[in-house]
């Protein structure tokens, strides 16, 4: 286990390190961030001064190498826009991105684990059907576009739930949560039911799948020979079996929320992360996009890590290397 | 729930008769066990052999309640001492299999869940029919490790099912089968994917315990020298129907029907040295839409316009049947 920590470790930072150059290389190439933040203006000797504040004079490799040396300090460059550091900035953002999250992945969880199983125990009662064309429906429809319906049922003509912001916060060693609150908890319904919409589909579809191939397994019959209840096979022999692709796939998913819900996050007008990476899309603020990109790429690294012991968990026949 | 005091003291263990399970598929109707009939005596073991595809596992499924969708037993009865199981409720069903009728089945690779380790496995299957603690489940299913055979069972217990050999699952799952000391074991082809050395130790633990517990034991097997080594009666199928039954050495020495003939005349050792393997002509008809008649007419050399219709299973002398109309009785009562 030891060995197999110390391995992926090394395999993470090489990945940061190539990583880091990529990003660094094609945030460069996007365009010149002194043609959005100076001035139109400004004299040349003022520009120059802004170009030299913003080291953006050197030669690409120095700024890569300077980036580097700050980034081995836990420095990732300040903000243009916000001159604050990038990280902290980020940092703020994050827990209100992570709980909604969170949020959406276990709502797929809950809401998708029970409806596959369902529809792969009965594949051809009504229910089931009906339960697979809905999931088709999560999968197509657009999020944008659910979203705003969700804000015209729920909050324009029924009045049940807020549209925007992450309502009442509670503050827990220096960062701010929605979810401890009912009103943030009312906040947080919609988008994170629009960010799970895809996920349950996703969830319910791998369920079935997953239990209508281990049903005809033979250590299923078996189980059903040794004269088992029907809910001690499902629940501990089949359902067992099913946990692995259904672990990998959220898991996935997971991280791409954390990254990429940037369309939810600006329907519902949810500060997170998503928000914080398009504005600064916008205005080349190159520290910000480079520093949500390698904390994208850690997460996602972490991530992977995490999914690789949960299976070792799931199924003893899966060693982790250099576990001998 | 319990199932009515034992019939009589000296009944058969199993009586099958006339036993039908007809599968509904969108192509037709597959009659995969169609007619079947058999006897079997307590601490008896009776031989189902046959051809793949000729209904045997079926067969097996159809004693134990455990028929899937499209399948199902159309006609015919299974009266477990003396009970008709088809009168069983799901529960009371669930109840008796494991507990009193256990199965064995083919590919021990297959057959215990890769996931959970031996001890939960075993104990479940205690804990599913006897109120005990885990403790005393757990004990037991020390105890039946033990009696296959199975060394340190306390350690193996922890185990998980990929550590095992394919003879020692094997072993689990007879272990699994014994925990309750059944009255009914199906053995569905335990030995055909191990070692023949495997192969021999399996079946001579078979039947000690037999001897030991008076459990009845149907062993399923398309293997004629196993059948000839362990069993006291065979059944012989061939397309969802027995074609021949009667005591294993009669049957084996002097068959009455054609196609027990050609399986015997088809094992390898029966044939000199050098000369050509004499074997069945023809495969096995698809069970879907058989024509009416004796289903072995095509690859039959005694086949006449007679076999057209369908051929009663009689019985041509003293405890032996056979599905045809001109069975070889001069050879049998010669032998």
């Amino acid at each position: 286990m030891t060995v197999f920590l110390l391995r992926r470790l090394l395999q993470a930072g090489g990945v940061v390190l190539v990583m880091s150059l990529l990003v660094f290389v094609g945030v460069f190439a996007i365009g010149d961030p002194v043609e959005i933040l100076i001035s139109p203006e400004a004299d040349q000797i003022e520009r120059e001064r802004a170009v030299k504040a913003l080291g953006l004079d050197l030669p690409l490799w120095q700024q890569y190498l300077v980036f580097l040396g700050k980034a081995l300090q836990g420095d990732l460059g300040r903000s243009f826009v916000f001159n604050e550091p990038a990280l902290q900035l980020i940092l703020q953002r994050m827990p209100a991105t992570l709980e909604l999250a969170l949020g959406a992945t276990l709502a797929a969880l809950v809401i998708g684990l029970p409806l596959g199983l369902y529809a792969g125990l009965r594949p051809h009662s009504p229910v089931s059907r009906g339960i697979m064309a809905t999931s088709i429906l999560g999968f197509s429809l657009p999020t944008f576009w659910v979203g705003l319906m969700l804000i015209m049922v729920f909050a324009v003509q029924l009045g049940w739930l807020p549209s925007t912001g992450r309502g009442e916060t509670v503050e827990i060693l220096g960062t701010r949560w929605s979810f401890l609150t009912r009103d943030g908890l009312a906040h947080m319904a919609m988008p994170a039911l629009n960010l799970a919409l895809f996920k349950i589909s996703l969830v319910i579809r791998l369920t079935r799948a997953g239990v209508r191939e281990t049903m005809l397994m033979d250590y299923v019959k078996f189980a059903r020979a040794k004269g088992l209840s029907p809910s001690r096979v499902t629940f501990v022999h089949v359902f067992k079996n099913i946990l692995i692709p259904v672990v990998t796939v959220v898991g996935l998913e997971f991280g791409g929320t954390i990254a990429f819900s940037v369309v939810t996050e600006s329907v519902f007008a949810w500060p997170g992360m998503g928000k914080l990476i398009i504005d600064s899309i916008n205005v080349l603020d190159r520290p910000v996009m480079v520093a949500y990109l390698m904390i994208i790429v850690l997460l996602f690294i972490t991530i992977n890590l995490l999914v690789d012991i949960t299976y070792s968990v799931l199924d003893p026949r899966v060693r982790l290397e250099g576990k001998s | 729930m319990s199932l009515p005091a034992v019939a009589a003291p000296g009944g058969p263990t199993l009586e099958v008769r006339n036993l039908r399970t007809h599968f509904f598929t969108r192509a037709g109707v597959v009659k995969a066990v169609d007619d079947v009939s058999f006897t079997v005596e307590r601490g008896k073991v009776m031989g189902l052999v046959g051809e793949s595809g000729s209904g045997k596992t079926v067969t097996g499924f159809s004693i134990i309640g455990l028929v899937d969708p499209p399948g199902r037993i159309t006609g015919g009865q299974v009266l477990f001492q003396g009970t008709d199981l088809a009168s069983l409720s799901e529960a009371e069903m669930r109840n008796l299999r494991g507990n009193r009728i256990a199965m064995i089945f083919q590919d021990p690779m297959m057959t215990l869940n890769p996931v959970l380790r031996i001890d939960t496995q075993m104990i479940e299957t205690v804990q599913a029919h006897a109120r005990v603690s885990r403790e005393e489940a757990r004990q037991r299913a020390r105890d039946a490790l033990g009696q296959v055979g199975i060394p340190s069972p306390d350690e193996r217990l922890r185990a998980y099912p990929h550590q095992f050999s394919g003879g020692m699952r094997q072993r689990v799952a007879i272990a699994i089968a014994l925990l309750h000391k059944p009255e009914l074991i199906i053995a569905d082809e335990p030995t055909t994917a191990l070692d023949v050395t495997i192969q021999g130790q399996i079946l001579a633990e078979a039947q000690k315990l037999c001897a030991q517990f008076g459990t009845a034991l149907i062993w399923i097997t398309h293997d004629l020298s196993v059948v000839a080594g362990l069993a006291d009666d065979i059944a012989v199928m061939y397309a969802g129907k027995v074609v021949e039954s009667g005591e294993v050495g009669a049957v084996l020495d002097a068959p009455l029907h054609p196609y027990t003939a050609g399986l015997i005349g088809s094992v390898p050792s029966r044939n000199r040295r050098g000369a050509p393997l004499s074997q069945i002509p023809g495969m096995t008809p698809s069970l879907l839409n058989l024509p009416a008649g004796c289903a072995f007419r095509a690859r039959c050399p005694r086949a006449e316009s007679r076999c057209a219709e369908p051929p009663p299973f009689a019985e041509y002398l003293p405890g032996r049947h056979a599905r045809c109309i001109h069975p070889y009785i001069e050879e049998a009562v010669r032998a």
